[in-house]
């Protein structure tokens, strides 16, 4: 047997369609987040709320992310917010090459910001770039604090955690859910990150996180 | 089961090479950041399932996971980060970031000499 020394990167086919869709979006200085947490963890509804509440401020588009139905697709379009379906058809995570075909249905022209809303899932994700400026990781208190601990590669990769459901922690309880614990966690994975404890369902803690849309937003205007 | 997206860009990549040596790939090692989310096992039976009938039908797939690696602000130190002590082994700071993970290289590969 003979040994050849290659030490060549492998670029997948998804990261060359990650970057043409990061071109894509930069010349046309649109921002694009990529949202990712466990199946249930909220996603949806801090998609529309966001998107109701900065009405008016931000133009907001989606590419929504499933496995399969359009079920999410819908309660986006009920906020009149354009909006691309995926379906993944069994995949546990969107390709940068769906992204991209979702690009061009988008009526990018008239849109600030661009949300994808991935597969419900926390580890494969995280390993896919889809060409967006950012990720966005959303745990609930529902899910244990330990979250950051045992899945750290998105913790380590976002630039912004939402905590969602605080309206239950009390109903949690300390033991289970310890708000300091998981941000502290957090941190150590991610000095940048930045951490906004929210709940979608009562609007608590959301304003610090449109505040934070906006001034990215602004950025590229 | 994102391991069969991984696994078509490496055997891609191997039989490229396998071409150019003109010999048979016996064993192929491979090296990703411990983030990149893939599971060896997971790698190597998605692997050998599309590789029948290649001339990558029967290579094995070595994968090695490279740690996670930060860098201190305060001293510039670069070093294995461990999520049970997070500082800076050399001045305590805790004040560091996250390079960015390995990205999937292909070191090498042994092939079969004639
Ligand atoms: N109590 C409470 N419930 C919430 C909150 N946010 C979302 N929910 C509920 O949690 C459930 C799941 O919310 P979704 O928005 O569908 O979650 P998702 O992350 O989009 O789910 P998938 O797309 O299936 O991964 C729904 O029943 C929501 O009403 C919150 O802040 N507090
Ligand atoms: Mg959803
Ligand atoms: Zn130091």
């Amino acid at each position: 047997m003979h040994k050849v020394s290659i030490g060549r990167k492998i670029l997948s086919a998804n990261e060359e369609y990650a970057l043409q869709n990061s071109q894509f979006l930069n010349e046309r200085k649109k921002l694009c987040l990529n949202m990712i947490s466990s199946p249930g963890s909220g996603k949806t509804t801090i998609l529309t709320r966001t998107i109701n509440e900065l009405k008016g401020e931000i133009k907001i588009g989606v590419i929504e992310g499933d496995i399969q139905t359009d079920l999410d697709a819908g309660r986006i379009r009920a906020t009149e917010a354009p909006v691309v379906q995926i379906n993944t058809e069994g995949a546990c995570h969107l390709s940068a090459v769906q992204v991209s075909g979702a690009l061009e249905k988008l009526p990018i022209g008239v849109l600030d910001l661009i949300f994808i809303e991935n597969v419900g899932n926390l580890v494969c994700p995280s390993a896919f770039e889809l060409g967006e400026a950012g990720k966005i990781v959303v745990l609930s208190v529902a899910e244990g604090d330990d979250k950051p601990v045992k899945y750290p590669a998105i913790f380590a990769k976002s630039k912004a955690l939402l905590i969602n459901k605080i309206d239950l922690l009390e109903a949690v309880g300390q033991v289970d859910f310890c708000l300091e614990r998981a941000k502290a966690d957090a941190r150590k994975l991610n000095k940048d990150i930045e951490i906004f404890p929210v709940s979608a369902k009562t609007g608590e803690g959301m304003t610090d996180w449109y505040d934070w849309l906006k001034g990215k937003v602004n950025n590229l205007r | 089961m994102h391991e069969m997206a991984v696994a078509q860009s490496i055997l891609t990549t191997i039989s490229a090479e396998a071409e150019k040596q003109n010999a048979k790939p016996v064993i192929a090692r491979i090296s990703c950041g411990k983030l990149y989310a893939i599971n060896a096992e997971a790698l190597g039976f998605a692997f050998e399932a599309i590789a029948k009938g290649t001339t990558c039908e029967g290579t094995k797939l070595v994968v090695e996971h490279k740690p996670i690696r930060g860098q201190c602000r305060n001293c510039g130190e670069i070093f294995e980060f461990e999520l049970t002590s997070p500082a800076c082994p050399k001045c305590g700071s805790e004040d560091f970031g996250l390079l960015p993970d390995e990205p999937l290289i292909l070191e090498d590969i042994e092939f079969l000499t004639e």
